[in-house]
């Protein structure tokens, strides 16, 4: 039997195919594992981030918060972890990926509810959610969207009683599994209704869905903690990078898409007073005017 | 070429070949190793979960089938049998979804099929909905699955010789008559080995599903898509539901290259 489909060149050619693709890379770079609601304003802090260091290649990695806590408990080579929530960053404390006290809180966010701009199902109101044969969908169980809209709507049905969350529940059509998924069911006319948060509902979708407001009593504050990974590539990167997502500069970008800063929690860095929260005002008659306050916090 | 030379050349196609399949199997048999030893079946907190995400993935391929079966064999015999003007063009069409990114595949249907799709929005003035159903599920899939069965009805429609045919014409038998006694019983091997093939796609479809039909427990949530919904808060369940779809689709393809390796003998 004569077997000649494998001489050793066909070795020598995967070995340089090998090689090839195995290039090292000629820059730095810096992998962040970020909520996927961080998707748009961290593109640009990337760019922004890229123009003063231009050598530097930052690796975006977007999904939601509990995916990514997952991945990093697994072992996934990220530098830096920024989550929606701080349950999701102390998994990652827990699993020993992440130092408890590199753990910031960076940004704020609050919820919105959105339906298409032709509202076929005439959602008006949170109230109106417990209504019967509207299509809502949520986020998945686990996300930190779904524990805040939860909390969100337990504060109503506290309010109202009458099985509200229950009957809200029961209109659920699907649980995506991050919220920006939910933010395009919404903009496709799909689903009648969906909870995101508020920067979301300012982003490219702005023209596609209206922004229902959610009573501040009953609306949640979501915190959203960043730090290195404890075996982060490059530690001094890492850490330059978390400077710039604390400086001014960065700051002006997470205003323009809807968070706000914890000035409440005094641990900011030293910078100047910082603009103000309410951002894009002119453009969205009918956003709810939401600012950071700590006495509408109730998450903890 | 030396004696030596083909030896080791040989003994290289081997080790490579090694390489291969360990890189292919290893991670099945990991993913076995640790069901196991983790115990991935104990203290299982939502059985309920993958009994709801079974009974649902059961439903849905079993009506995938049956779909693929009614549709699909016309579709197959006109393909295998008639010569006309555009069947290049249609069979690229019909065996484009075995290529296809299923998550494509769903946004492809969702534009169709959904609310404001194209043939959606008719349906809807209907009063019709499909998204976020137990129809877009088996939609999804038939859409992913269903070239599996028609490529291989056709191939056993094709394995038939046209003088078969042509002397069972003589003994009378014509149309639906002739299918039904003469085609169907050589080809019964090929039918149900594409069946079976078709339903383990449809078990393991999840780009679509996920993207048209959305994810909710109890009404489109289907084994797959419980994989990928519970993996980061309860690893085991995980495992377990990964593991029923293993043993799953390998029955399913022995049992279908068995019978394709019998058609094979047959013609």
């Amino acid at each position: 039997m004569r077997i000649r489909v494998f001489p050793p060149a066909l070795l020598a050619l995967s070995l340089a195919a090998w090689t090839v693709c195995a290039q090292d890379q000629p820059r730095m770079s810096l992998t962040v594992f970020a909520a996927t609601s961080l998707t748009d304003v961290f593109e640009e802090i990337r760019d922004a981030f890229v123009k003063v260091n231009p050598d530097v290649e930052i690796l975006l990695n977007f999904a939601s918060s509990s995916t990514l806590a997952a991945q990093i408990n697994a072992g996934a080579p990220a530098d830096i972890f920024a989550s929606a929530n701080d349950l999701q960053m102390e998994h990652a404390v827990d699993a020993e990926r992440v130092k408890e006290e590199d753990v910031e809180t960076f940004a704020h966010n609050r919820l919105a509810l959105i339906v298409p701009t032709d509202n076929p199902a005439k959602v008006e109101t949170v109230e109106n959610l417990s209504e019967d044969g509207i299509l809502l969908v949520l986020a998945a169980k686990g996300t930190p969207i779904r524990a805040y809209t939860d909390a969100m709507l337990s504060s109503y049905d506290a309010e109202k009683g009458g099985d509200f969350r229950a009957r809200v529940i029961a209109n659920l059509a699907s649980e995506e599994s991050n919220v920006r998924q939910v933010v395009v069911r919404v903009a496709l006319g799909e689903a009648d209704a969906g909870v995101v948060y508020q920067s979301d509902a300012l982003g490219a979708v702005a023209d596609q869905v209206n922004t229902i407001p959610i009573a501040e009593r009953h609306n949640q504050l979501a915190s959203y903690p960043i730090a290195p990974l404890i075996d982060a590539a490059s530690p001094g990167l890492a850490d330059s990078f978390l400077r710039f997502v604390r400086s001014e500069e960065a700051r002006v970008i997470l205003a323009a898409h809807g968070f706000c800063w914890p000035a409440i929690l005094g641990d900011a860095e030293p910078m100047e007073a910082p603009p103000e929260p309410a951002a894009k005002s002119e453009d969205g008659d009918d956003a709810p005017e939401v600012e950071c306050d700590a006495a509408t916090s109730k998450d903890g | 070429m030396t004696q030596r030379q083909v030896k080791t050349d040989k003994l290289l196609a081997f080790a490579i070949s090694a390489f291969a399949f360990l890189l292919l199997a290893a991670p099945v048999i990991v993913l076995l190793i640790n069901g196991v030893t983790s115990r991935a079946w104990e203290g299982l907190p939502d059985s309920a979960t993958i009994l709801s995400a079974a009974l649902l993935s059961f439903m849905s391929t079993i009506a995938v089938v049956c779909l693929a079966a009614v549709l699909g064999t016309p579709l197959a015999f006109v393909l295998s049998r008639y010569e006309f003007r555009g069947k290049r063009l249609i069979s690229l069409f019909i065996e484009l979804p075995i290529v296809m990114p299923p998550a494509v595949a769903g946004l492809a249907l969702l534009l169709t099929f959904g609310r404001r799709g194209a043939i959606g929005s008719l349906l809807a003035d209907a009063g019709i909905v499909i998204p976020f159903s137990i129809v877009a599920v088996i939609l999804a899939q038939f859409f992913i699955s269903a070239p599996f069965y028609i490529r291989s009805a056709q191939v056993g429609f094709s394995s038939i010789s046209a003088e078969v045919e042509d002397a069972a014409r003589v003994d009378g038998a014509f149309g639906w008559l002739m299918f039904w006694h003469i085609t169907l019983p050589i080809a019964w091997r090929a039918l149900i080995s594409g069946m079976i093939l078709s339903w383990a796609r449809a078990l393991g479809e999840f780009g679509a599903t996920i993207l048209f039909a959305g994810n909710l427990q109890g009404k489109t949530q289907t084994m797959p898509l419980l994989v990928y919904s519970i993996f980061e808060r309860d690893i085991n369940a995980a495992i377990w539901t990964g593991l029923i779809l293993i043993v799953l689709a390998l029955i399913a393809l022995s049992l279908s290259q068995w019978l394709a390796r019998a058609q094979d003998k047959m013609t």
